[in-house]
């Protein structure tokens, strides 16, 4: 028989592409692609919302204010990616790259 | 349903893997496609049919629009084949591994991880669908963080117009 799906497997998943992300955002040079593992663990974490509110019912549905606060997060994460979008623009305009060990003058 | 759970899971790993090790931008982002379409599916096991839309629709769909949009605008090249950062990768790594070692402690001890998926109660008729409840959620109780994230929203857009001028006064 095989085993039943537990909340542990969704809490996994979710972490190991949190890590995935954090990984990238540290390994990548290329302001874009740090963007994207961004991106991959802001997603990691929603994951993580759905599963706990699908595992805690409330009158036998799921929990739904985990869903609420899920919409408001990716919309603040599309608000995120707009402007950090636009603002990887005026750098590639400003100085001719994106990536990050070249844009370095803030940091002495 | 667990067989289609390791799928999807996998699916939504091997594409989160992809961004990170793709050197090419655009390869880059469509393994992030693949990443948020598995990421989707397992939302969607969860009976979370809206969220799972919107996921596909908002992040799958615009916002990796916008950055192939950007990645093509900037004719962001390949990166080029200079000295791979071992001492960098590794570390990265060992940070990643950690992490994943640590949360595989951390859950096998935890009670509240090992609950098994339990049965929704049967729902029918006009108001059961979870789109309804949300909703409901959204313009009632929520009022006001709703307006606040359409502030937000149109601080954003000013925001983008701004910084995309030629010349910031």
């Amino acid at each position: 028989m095989e085993t039943a799906l537990t909340l542990n497997h969704f809490l996994f998943v979710s972490g190991v592409l949190f890590a995935i992300g954090l990984a990238g955002v540290l390994v990548r040079r290329n302001l874009i692609i740090i963007f994207m593992c961004l991106e991959l663990m802001l997603a990691a974490a929603n994951l993580t919302l759905v599963a706990f509110s699908r595992f805690n019912l409330k009158e036998g549905q799921p929990d739904y204010e985990g869903h609420v606060l899920l919409f408001f997060i990716i919309t603040v994460a599309a608000a995120e990616v707009a402007v950090g979008l636009a603002i990887i623009v005026a750098l590639f305009r400003s100085k001719g790259t994106t990536d990050v060990t070249k844009v370095d003058s803030m940091k002495y | 349903m667990t067989f289609l759970f390791y799928i999807f899971a996998a699916l939504a790993l091997v594409g989160g893997i992809g961004v990170v090790v793709n050197r090419n931008p655009v390869s880059a982002a469509f393994a992030m496609i693949v990443s948020f379409l598995g990421l989707a599916a397992l939302f969607i096991q969860l009976d979370a049919y809206l969220v799972g839309v919107l996921q596909i629709l908002v992040y799958a769909g615009a916002i990796m629009v916008l950055f192939i949009f950007i990645i093509m605008l900037l004719d962001v090249r390949v990166e080029e084949n200079r000295r791979f950062p071992f001492f960098g990768a590794l570390c990265t790594g060992g940070v990643a591994a950690a992490f994943a070692a640590l949360l595989l402690v951390v859950l096998n001890r935890s009670e509240v991880g090992a609950a098994t998926l339990p049965a929704l109660a049967a729902t029918e008729g006009p108001g059961s669908s979870d789109v309804h409840r949300i909703g409901e959620l959204l313009f009632s109780q929520y009022w006001f963080p709703i307006q606040v994230v359409g502030i937000l929203l149109l601080v954003a857009t000013i925001g983008v117009v701004v910084l995309s001028k030629k010349e910031l006064k």
